[in-house]
């Protein structure tokens, strides 16, 4: 497996803290599955095509034409933090 | 007979000679859920009111007028929580309707009760719930599979007439498989997922469970179709699926894959699958082998694909728009850091950092590339197996329902058990698993499944298939031995 897997470094690219617990669990336990995972270095790819879904269908367009849908209440009714119909957000820029 | 122990077309037909009236079905389910439930905690919630309002107008000339079925908690039901079983939706209410439930409510039937999952439909035993495991009704000390382990085990105990699951990996056919009901994966493309929280969207598809085939084959017809909304169903002819029912199978090829038939098999199972098997011939059918070669690559190439989109999907739980927020972030890093680390549960974090570093730069090519380069192998393997048969058959799982308890530490075990049924989603073909019988451990039959697997969007034919052998066996009779 991958020598250079690292839980505390991934968890801060997918923005998820987690505990210093978690961090060697999932080392240990998420080195396991990449152990297994490495099998498929094995198999012969070379000329194969890579399958991003099970039915190929491309650049599927449906009319530009308006319908009704969420109204402002609507779209801001399960956000934890709202005000002005807007939703309230951390400030992003120190 | 109870009235909650009967089949979706049994029921029909009662509400449309006016035997029962769809509000006397919901005051009986509600009487059911009441008794059972507190043993099975197959539901999440539940609106008794709201559903004897929806019955008291329900027009039972409809396809399913009248009939209540249970809906797994990450379809969008409007009106509805929707928590996919984690703390960070609990408190979110649904404002629309998955395209499946404006379907099945245009079919006259009453969307009613969110069944329990595995958080986000991670897992393959409903115990990463974080409301709680769904208990086997065959022994309670058991799990009854998963991630849609509340809608098998709901429809198993009675407690529902049918219920609608997800399946990404195996999620419909191994929980219907350890509960002894009837658990169907459409074709992907062939049901929309709008409205359906996104776990793989490259491998997602919504489908039925149900007490027999007949049901599975009412309620498919009723929730599939182009869907607008949904760029990846397909505009392929909707039949009626109860059509090719009662045709015999005589002629039918069916194969067995020589792979699936492997050492690491209940040896109780392997033999309920091959009794079937053999019951398959003398209905006519002709049995031939075939071969799967790339099936020892299908878990491998799932947890990387599974993984990747998944990472996708679940950034969007963000602390803004809906869901848990942290409180007191001292800036945007730290709300997003701990909003998600309060909110999810152990196996969707697992599932984000694994799918998160195969996309990571440098491990790309190595991971996610080579999956999908793989998984077009699994795909090549299943198009030249359908050559020379109509349907695949297998076991759907290699056991029976295992204790609570017993690998929820260990993900690499618990995921080499989704070996037989995580191929169909890799190849987006259709899967069925129906009863064939019972495994006896520690003194108490556990059910057992047999899986079909059909070309995409041969539905009907593997509708058939399933159908000549439960119409030959009195599995479909079988009840689970529950305190009622």
């Amino acid at each position: 497996m991958s020598a250079s897997f690292d839980v505390r470094y991934t968890a801060q690219l997918a923005r998820l803290h987690l505990s210093e617990e978690e961090i060697a669990r999932f080392q240990v336990q998420l080195s396991q599955v990449l152990t297994y995972i490495e099998k498929l270095k094995k198999v012969d790819v070379r000329g194969v095509e890579p399958t991003a879904h099970a039915n190929a269908v491309f650049n599927v367009f449906r009319d530009d034409t308006p319908r009704d849908w969420f109204t402002a209440e609507q779209a801001l009714a399960n956000a934890p933090r709202a005000a002005n119909q807007l939703f309230v957000v951390p400030k992003v820029i120190e | 007979m109870e009235l909650t122990s009967l089949s979706v077309a049994e029921l029909r037909e009662k509400l449309r000679a006016k035997e029962v009236s769809s509000v006397e079905v919901v005051r009986a389910l509600e009487a059911r859920i009441a008794r059972v439930d507190p043993q099975i905690h197959g539901y999440l919630s539940r609106d008794f009111e709201l559903a004897q309002k929806l019955a008291a107008t329900a027009d039972v000339s409809l396809p399913l007028g009248g009939v209540p079925v249970a809906i797994k908690d990450v379809i969008n039901v409007n009106g509805e929580p929707c928590t996919c079983a984690s703390k960070i939706l609990l408190g979110y209410r649904a404002n629309y309707d998955a395209t499946v439930i404006r379907k099945l409510r245009s079919a006259g039937a009453i969307p009613f009760g969110r069944t329990n999952l595995d958080e986000f439909a991670m897992g393959s035993s409903t115990e990463n719930s974080a409301f709680g495991h769904t208990r086997n009704p065959w022994d309670t000390s058991r799990v009854p599979g998963g991630s849609s382990g509340g809608s098998a085990a709901v429809v198993a105990a009675d407690e529902a007439f049918a219920a609608l699951g997800s399946d990404t990996g195996g999620s419909i056919r191994q929980p219907a498989a350890f509960c002894g009901c009837v658990g169907l994966k459409p074709t992907y493309g062939r049901v929309s997922r709008f409205g359906l929280v996104a776990f793989a969207s490259s491998l997602d598809q919504i489908g039925p469970f149900s007490k027999t085939v007949r049901d599975a084959a009412l309620l498919l017809t009723a929730i599939s179709g182009r869907d607008p909304q949904d760029s990846t169903s397909l505009d392929e002819p909707v039949p009626d699926y109860t059509a090719a029912l009662g045709r015999d199978v005589k002629g039918l090829r069916l194969g067995l894959p020589r792979e699936y038939f492997i050492e690491g098999v209940d040896p109780q199972v392997d033999a309920a699958v091959r009794a079937a098997i053999k019951q398959y011939e003398s209905l006519g059918a002709e049995i031939v082998e075939v071969s799967l070669p790339h099936t020892e690559h299908a878990v491998g190439v799932y947890y990387i694909i599974a993984t990747a989109e998944a990472s996708a999907n679940l950034a969007r739980f963000d602390g803004v728009r809906y869901g848990h927020r942290a409180a007191d972030a001292t800036g945007l890093l730290d709300h997003y850091g701990r909003t998600r680390e309060e909110g999810f549960g152990p196996e969707v974090k697992r599932r984000i950092i694994l799918g998160t570093y195969v996309l990571s730069s440098g491990y790309y090519d190595a991971y996610y590339l080579r999956a999908q380069k793989v998984r077009t192998l699994i795909r090549d393997d299943f198009t030249k197996a359908f050559e020379n048969c109509d349907a695949i058959i297998a076991p759907t799982s290699p056991e029976a329902a295992f204790k609570a308890g017993d690998r929820s530490d260990d993900p690499l075990k618990m995921y080499l058990a989704d070996i037989f049924t995580i191929a169909a989603n890799l190849a987006g073909i259709c899967g069925i698993s129906i009863p064939c019988g019972f495994a006896q451990i520690d003194g108490r039959p556990l059910p057992v499944g047999l899986q079909l697997l059909g070309k995409s969007f041969d539905e009907a034919r593997l509708l058939q298939i399933a159908h000549a052998y439960e119409q030959s066996t009195h599995w479909r009779k079988a009840r689970p031995p529950m305190e009622a």
